[in-house]
Order: C-alpha cells, then structure tokens, then sequence
C-alpha cells in the first residue's frame, strides 16, 4: 500500500541525510587535489634519453614540439677506428598554449624521454610563457610519479629481468669461488681447477642442457589446485626441467668423485 | 502587557523603538540568508560560501557592498518614477509588520488590538510593489512575472488569512501578545498545555505552506521562475534596487517565520504553562532577563521555520502555474474554512 504524498517526506528526509553528511567540495587552491599518477598534467623530458630522431615532433598533431640540434664527431674509442658523429640537442620545447594532451610524443618516444607528469599549475598571464623550453621540461621531470607496479603474474620487464639474471650468475660465482678456497687446505689440484672453472664465471648448471617436458606428475597436482591449463603447463615445464637439471648434476658430481 | 520600551518621553521612546526595529529588519534576514546559504549548500553536498570571512560569514554584507557599487540601469523605455519607487513599496511592509511582532515578553514596539489583522494587511500591500515592477519595467518578462505574482499572492492571501482567523478564533483576541498568552494558558482536553500547533495542526500547515507561496519561496516560485521568464519582475532590477527586492524576501521570510512562531509555536514561551527565567541577574532587573531569554527562544523559532523553508527549497521541485492556482483554490481555501467551522464548534462546545 502506499501511502499518498508519502514521496515529499521521502524527499526530505533525502536532503536532510545529505546535509548531514560531510560535503563533497574539493577546496582546490588550500588542499591539493589527490590526482591519480597517470593524470595528463604536464610533458617532462628526459633529456638525457633522447637521440633527436624527432618522431615525437613529427607526430604531434598540433606541431607544438620544437627541436633543434647539431651533429658532433666523436673521436674513435681505438686507434684507427673510424670517428662517429652523434646528434647534440640544443633546444627542446613545447608549446603547452598548443598541446592538446593527447600523449602521443610519449606514446612514439621510442628511447624513454618523455613522460607526464600530474603537476598542472602552469598557467600564465603571458601566452609565450607556455612554451616550456628544455631546461624547464627536464625540471618536470622531477615530478614524474614512479611506473605503477606490475600486475601480479606479469613478466618482468625485460631489463629487470636481464639484471637480475646477472646479479645471480654473479652471487653464484662468487660462491663457488669461496667454497673451494675453504677446501684449499686440502689442496688437490682438482679443487684448483674446479676454482679456476668458477673464476671463468661458467656456472656448471649452465652446460646441463635438458629438453623441457610436462612433468605429469605436478601437472595433475596442479590442474586439481585450481590453476589454469597454461599455468600448470608452464609450472609443470619449469618442474620437469629443475629435477632433470638436479638429476644430471648429481649424476656429474658422483662421476667426478 | 506594557512595551519595554514605552518611556516616559514620547520621542525618544518612537526613536528607541525605530532604532531596534530597523536594526532587527537589518540583521536578522542576513542570519536568515546565512542559514540558506549554508543549509541549501550542505544538502547539495556542496560547502557554500567559505572565503568570505569564517566560513563566508562575510558573504551577505560583502554581496551588499558589491550591490552598492554597482551601476544603477533604469531601461530607457520604463516608467522611471515607478520604476525606482516599486522597490521601496516591496520593502516597506515588512519593516512596518515588525513594529506589532512581539519578538518577547515586552520586546515589541506596539501591541495593536488588531495585531494580526494589521500584519496581514500591511504585508499585502507588498504585491502593489512586485506589480509595479512588473509593469514599469517595460519588459514582457517582468509583466508575465507581475501578473503571476499578482495571481499566486491573491490565491495565497485567503488560506493565509483563514487559517490565521482559527487560531485568532480560538485565543479570542486579534492582539499578537494576546494570542501568546492564551496559548500560554491554553491546555488540551483542559489538561495537557500545549502550543495552538496541536489542536491547529492542519492550520499550521496551512499558514505554512500558503506564507511559502506569499513569499515566492520554491516550491512556489512562479513567479520568478528563471527557466521560464528570466526573473519575473526582477529582471530589469540592478544594484541596489535588487538589493532591497532580495532584502525584502528575506524580512519575509523572518516576518511570516515570526508570525507563524506567534499563531501556532507558543512565541517567546519555550513551552506553554512554562513561565520564563526573571529572577535579577546581577545588575539586570528579572523583567530584562526574561525579555533577553524570551527574544532567544523566539529567535530560534523564527531560524527553525525559516530552516525549514531553506530546506523545502532545496527538495521539491517548482509546481505548474496551474498546480498552483488548483491547489489554493480546490484544497486550501475549502480546508481553511472547514479548519474555522470545527475550531469554532469545539469553541462553542468547550
């Protein structure tokens, strides 16, 4: 049953539960709004980063990217190599009264020299104060807000992973090379041949070649947790390849003794 | 019951008085337009004013200001005499409504035998002013504005008044004082005390809601409808002459607050049968300390309704100008004169 008019008090009791609540006015210029990292504000160069291959400019729609650079020699690193010239840039700018945030210069950069930023308090009495010249997009770069992080299960980005890849085969090395210095005492000339083989940085693991398989076995565990057929598969791979690579070392090692 | 402001010098008690009375009509519509500012804001999420001041506390008087230096435009083709005297004749009545509300025991300027006949009247004749504005303004907006106004303040005059007679009907006096006072003494069923908002329920609402379409207050804001005729009869208005129009909608809003405080709230008594606080506070004698807190409670009355007026704006969308007419004419008035007859049978029977 309703009620008749009952809609005026419902009404009512709307606005009332509304000015009870706390406002929801951003009180712009004393308290800084709380933008999300990838807000278009500002472009920062990386100045550092760029090569002058000029995609950025070409691609712009408004034609608001100004370059100018130079070549320079660059005299040969050996002797009796020939000289190389690299570009020098002497003046980048853009011109924010023309950008039209469309992020396209960022998007082309192919060498990582162009980023936004969120800082957005720029304006100016002046027009030509809005063309933002090298110096002044480099200082932008300081407000560059750090990559957001990856998503969980993501590959890593290729340099990271590279990094890391060295910095283990190095730990490694290093570890190999200690063990046999302890063993040292009781000389032998395997030992010093065996340190001899850790300082060339091989790691014996890397000469372990093995075809990778599914491992049956973690597969069906893995299926039966609940992950996906690529998963399994891959983590089945991964499994399959560690023990046979075990396996093998183990092997190695025993016919070394 | 004797004014407190009835000196023994004749002059300089009319001067004293008129002093207090256009302080009061000065102040009190700002405090009225601060709650409006903040009230409608904070409902619609919003802050409202804040830089003005503490928490824009110094809107309205720096809006005054700004009214002040703006240029005053009279249309060339406008009937210049009525043009500038229309809002005068607006503001007017208000200020002269206040001289008979008694805002607490002893603070009125007056106390008229026929005090609540005397405000209704004098506050009608602000619709000659909105008329005259809307006709000399030489502006097609304006007059349909005018004529709108000219229609809702008639339709809404009637239940206004009708409902206003019950309760005089029921106190048995025409004297504003007199109809606090018999509230003060009234009890229900010859026990409970209690203000005439109880036994006059359907009064109350009556005055209300006919007070909001007197004062063009939305819901009822046909009359300066801006998505339909611009600003009605204040369209062609700037500066300081816009300024009295606005200033004479906020003395509405705190006259027909007060007078609905005075018929249907109990006035200046916190709760009837309850005397007020007059023991002598140190050097202020006990009849000032019970004027001082009389006029508090009296003002937070006023404050609550013209509340509630800010918050009946901020809900309900304007009606049609033909819902409007309807509603007075088919449903108010009929309800206001069946209100009078059963007032006046429980009168005769009691």
């Amino acid at each position: 049953m309703t009620v008749p008019q009952v809609g005026l008090f419902k009404g009512l009791a709307l606005t009332l539960k509304t000015m009870l609540k706390p406002a929801t006015t951003a009180q712009y210029p004393h308290v800084k709004p709380d933008l999300p990292p990838r807000t278009r504000g500002v472009i920062a160069l990386m100045e550092e980063n760029c090569t002058v291959c000029m995609l950025c400019s070409r691609e712009c729609p408004d034609w608001c990217i100004y370059i100018d650079s130079h070549k320079e020699v660059v005299p040969p690193k050996d002797e009796g190599a020939r000289a190389r010239t690299r570009n020098v840039l002497d003046r980048f700018a853009i011109d924010f009264a023309l950008c039209m945030y469309c992020g396209i210069c960022i998007e082309v950069c192919p060498f990582d020299a162009l980023f936004w930023s969120p800082e957005f308090e720029y304006a100016t009495y002046n027009l030509l104060e809005l063309t933002h010249e090298k110096e002044r997009l480099r200082a932008w770069m300081e407000t560059v807000p750090p990559p957001p992080p990856l998503e969980s299960g993501a590959e890593l980005p290729k340099e990271v992973s590279d990094g890391l890849a060295a910095a283990r085969k190095a730990a490694e090395a290093r570890a190999a090379a200690a063990a046999p210095a302890a063993k040292a005492a009781g000389a032998e000339p395997k030992a010093a041949a065996g340190a001899a083989a850790a300082k060339t940085g091989k790691k014996v693991e890397d000469d372990i070649h093995v075809e990778a398989q599914i491992d049956q076995e973690v597969f069906d565990q893995l299926i039966a947790e609940g992950k996906s057929e690529r998963v399994a598969r891959a983590k089945a791979k991964a499994a399959y390849v560690r023990k046979e690579k075990a396996r093998i070392r183990a092997e190695r090692e025993t016919a070394n003794t | 019951m004797e004014s407190l402001f009835a000196l023994d010098n004749l002059w300089l008690a009319l001067l004293l008085k008129l002093a207090l009375i256009v302080v009061f009509f000065l102040t009190a519509p700002l405090v009225v337009g601060y709650i409006e500012h903040k009230g409608l804001a904070h409902m619609q999420a919003r802050l409202g004013p804040m830089e003005a001041a503490f928490h824009g506390i110094g809107q309205l008087p720096a809006d005054g200001i700004k009214f002040i230096q703006k240029e005053d435009i009279i249309p060339e083709n406008a009937d210049k005499w009525v043009f500038s005297m229309a809002p005068g004749v607006a503001l007017v009545p208000a200020l002269v409504v206040l001289a008979v509300i008694p805002m607490g025991p002893g603070v009125f300027a007056e106390d008229l035998d026929v005090g609540i006949f005397f405000a209704l009247a004098v506050s009608s004749v602000s619709v000659i002013g909105i008329l005259m504005a809307a006709w000399s303004s030489a502006n097609k907006y304006s007059l349909m504005g005018g004529i709108r106004a000219a229609a809702q303040l008639i339709a809404y005059e009637l239940p206004l008044v009708l409902a206003a007679a019950a309760v005089v009907l029921q106190a048995g006096t025409l004297s504003l004082v007199g109809i606090v006072e018999a509230q003060n003494e009234f009890r229900l069923f010859g026990v409970i005390p209690a203000a005439y908002a109880i036994p006059q329920l359907v009064g109350l609402i009556l005055f209300f809601v006919a007070a909001l379409a007197e004062l063009s207050r939305p819901p009822f804001d046909m009359p300066i409808a801006d998505s339909e005729i611009i600003f009605g009869h204040m369209t062609e208005y700037t500066g300081l002459r816009y300024a009295f129009f606005m200033l004479a909608e906020y003395a509405g809003i705190v006259v027909l607050s007060a007078l609905a405080a005075v018929l249907f709230l109990g006035g200046w008594y916190l709760w009837p049968g309850v005397p007020l606080p007059s023991f002598a506070v140190g050097p202020i004698p006990g009849d000032v300390v019970a004027a001082l807190v009389g006029f508090g409670v009296m003002f937070a009355k006023i404050a609550t309704l013209a509340f509630v007026m800010i918050w009946f704006r901020a809900t309900f969308p304007r009606l049609r100008e033909d819902q409007l007419q309807r509603i007075s004419w088919l449903i108010f008035i009929p309800l206001a004169i069946l209100n009078i007859v059963v007032t006046a049978i429980f009168k005769v029977v009691a």
